[in-house]
């Protein structure tokens, strides 16, 4: 059950807890000891400088083998939105937000939400299509949504590469933000509608905005995006998914007891760090640090988007997705 | 003496009060989306069933399913310039109005929200507004005249479903070129029986004042059907808004 509320707590912005060394297993204890001796050190940093040497490994990433599934399911369900309008083949009816996908209501939780306490009112076909859509989710791993559907998320990605890019060159520096943020934000938006009757927050989502202008073309709504992506690039790194998206925050408390779930197992690990470099939500690798990890195998928290990025970059393959059982879930 | 901070203790302050900034813009710019919403009020035709201007805002979760099924592709969702109202559908009557081709009004059918409300089932029910003739000078009828050729010219987009020709599928007005004596678009092509009706302009039934009068009954559901097709530039006839919602 502490898995679950400490895992909750990061989703909320809370600092990543340090574990006294009581909580630790003996066999993780054992092994962070092991790790300490000066012949492992010597042995460890051999290791990584042979990585080094390896032009192959010297990249942040050794492989995509995720990404290019990852983005091609990005743009084929979306695709699937824009083929079925164009050549009315309803497949999928409508947009990210609602849909019918062959004739079964499909709705963006965070939307249903919205609108619900904007009117005020319980729309059957809403639940049908939010539990839908629930269940959908919370199997492959909440905040999956995210990065294996939202298509703001694939462009907030090449803005992305194009921050770490200029940073590398010393252009420009990420300059973090406190990710309580996010929270404030959700709570805020919430009242907005219940207290102003309109969903406010509809009108600024960047995920809603691209999906419309995908299916039914674009329009001035796609300055918003590119003013947020122009953060992204210069200002902030991944400020929107990572500090703001209530839509994101909704699907993580999914997450938070998901099946599919990113493992990452301590005696693989030369703690590098690598992993922690190309995460949209660094504070869920914490215990890729040294020292930190209080168990031998442990999974990753509800704010994870599964997208499998930790594991294209870990050269040791100490991370690893995971399908958790019944058992593993508290 | 207030104690000085530690570099670690500035630099995050620093963060919390950026953070503050961004997410103040973030909520800004949500709210600023009052002002083009509120400023379009008046002006958006929306679609058949539509709820009261302001639930119709609240309820709708800016899909576009009611855009997918309608026939002639008369609903358009709201841009950016729809504030609070973005993505929610609206026609553009003089460009393409409603003309149900699709018999039973099926953007009430898709919506999944009820934002179009569920309790209509005949397009009769719906009340989108009502025509007014807004330049009675300009009516064609009114000054006795006939209309020969296209409705709105051979590059007018507009589809209309013209039963007698094919009872399934909308077509151009442009292809359905038409020889008037006298004009009556508005009343030939209105899809709802008894909504208009040409009337005599004086009391002189005579041959020799075939002036006619376009009007408006109660019946009229305010589709914009007479509003597309009206050949005079600018329209005779326009749909004067209900912003209160459907009376079923």
């Amino acid at each position: 059950m502490r898995g679950i509320v400490d895992s909750l707590r990061l989703l909320l912005g809370g600092a990543p807890r340090k574990q006294s060394r009581e909580e630790f297993s003996d066999a993780a204890q054992e092994l962070h000891a092991h790790k300490a001796l000066p012949e492992q050190r010597k042995e460890r940093i051999a290791k990584i400088r042979e990585e080094l040497a390896e032009p192959t490994l010297s990249f942040t990433h050794k492989s995509f083998k995720w990404r290019k599934w990852r983005w091609t399911s990005i743009i084929v369900i979306n695709l699937m939105f824009v083929v079925s309008f164009y050549y009315d083949v309803q497949l999928v009816e409508g947009a990210l937000t609602a849909s019918r996908f062959v004739g079964f209501h499909m709705a963006d939780l965070n939307s249903a939400l919205q609108i619900t306490l904007a009117h005020k009112q319980i729309v059957i076909n809403l639940v049908i299509g939010t539990v839908t859509v629930g269940i959908l989710w919370w199997l492959v791993g909440g905040r999956a949504f995210c990065s294996w559907a939202c298509p703001y998320h694939l462009v907030s990605e090449w803005a992305e590469m194009m921050h770490i890019w200029m940073a590398g060159k010393g252009w420009i520096k990420d300059h973090p933000l406190d990710r309580r943020m996010r929270t404030v934000l959700y709570v805020i938006f919430i009242l907005l509608a219940l207290i102003t009757g309109y969903t406010v927050f509809e009108s600024i989502s960047p995920v809603g905005i691209l999906s419309r202008a995908l299916i039914y073309g674009g329009g001035v709504a796609l300055t918003w995006v590119g003013a947020l992506l122009f953060i992204e690039v210069f200002l902030v790194r991944r400020f929107w998914c990572r500090y703001v998206c209530p839509i994101g925050m909704t699907y993580g408390f999914l997450g938070s007891v998901s099946p599919v779930i990113v493992e990452y197992t301590l005696p693989d690990c030369l703690h590098e760090g690598e992993c922690r470099k190309v995460c949209l939500v660094p504070h869920v690798l914490e215990m890729t640090k040294k020292n930190r990890a209080e168990d031998t195998a442990l999974t990753l928290g509800a704010d994870c988007t599964r997208c499998g990025m930790c594991i294209e970059a870990c050269p040791t393959g100490a991370l690893n997705f995971k399908l958790r059982g019944t058992g593993g879930l508290l | 003496m207030a104690k000085r901070l530690t570099p670690k203790q500035q630099k995050e302050r620093r963060t919390l009060v950026f953070s503050a900034v961004m997410g103040a813009g973030v909520v800004g710019s949500g709210l600023m989306a009052y002002l083009p919403m509120h400023l379009r009020w008046e002006t958006l035709l929306r679609p058949p069933g539509a709820l009261a201007e302001k639930d119709l805002l609240a309820s709708c979760i800016k899909c576009g399913q009611c855009v997918q099924v309608c026939p002639v592709e008369a609903i358009v969702l709201s841009d950016g310039d729809g504030g609070f109202g973005i993505g929610v559908p609206y026609i553009d009557a003089r460009k393409q109005a409603c003309d149900f081709s699709c018999d039973t009004p099926q953007c009430v059918l898709a919506c999944p929200t009820g934002a179009l409300t569920h309790h209509l089932d005949k397009k009769e029910q719906v009340n989108m507004g009502k025509a007014r003739l807004s330049r009675p000078d300009a009516c064609l009828a009114r000054q006795g005249q006939g209309f020969k050729g296209k409705a709105r010219g051979a590059d007018f987009k507009g589809l209309h479903r013209y039963e007698k020709i094919d009872r399934w599928n909308p077509i151009k007005i442009a292809d359905h070129p038409y020889d008037l004596p006298l004009c009556d678009l508005c009343v030939r092509e209105c899809p709802i029986k008894d909504a208009i009706s040409m009337e005599p302009l004086s009391k002189d039934q005579a041959e020799s004042d075939t002036r006619r009068t376009p009007v408006v009954h109660d019946k009229c559901v305010g589709c914009g059907m007479c509003e597309m097709i009206c050949p005079v530039e600018k329209t005779a006839i326009v749909i004067d808004l209900n912003r209160e919602g459907p009376k079923v």
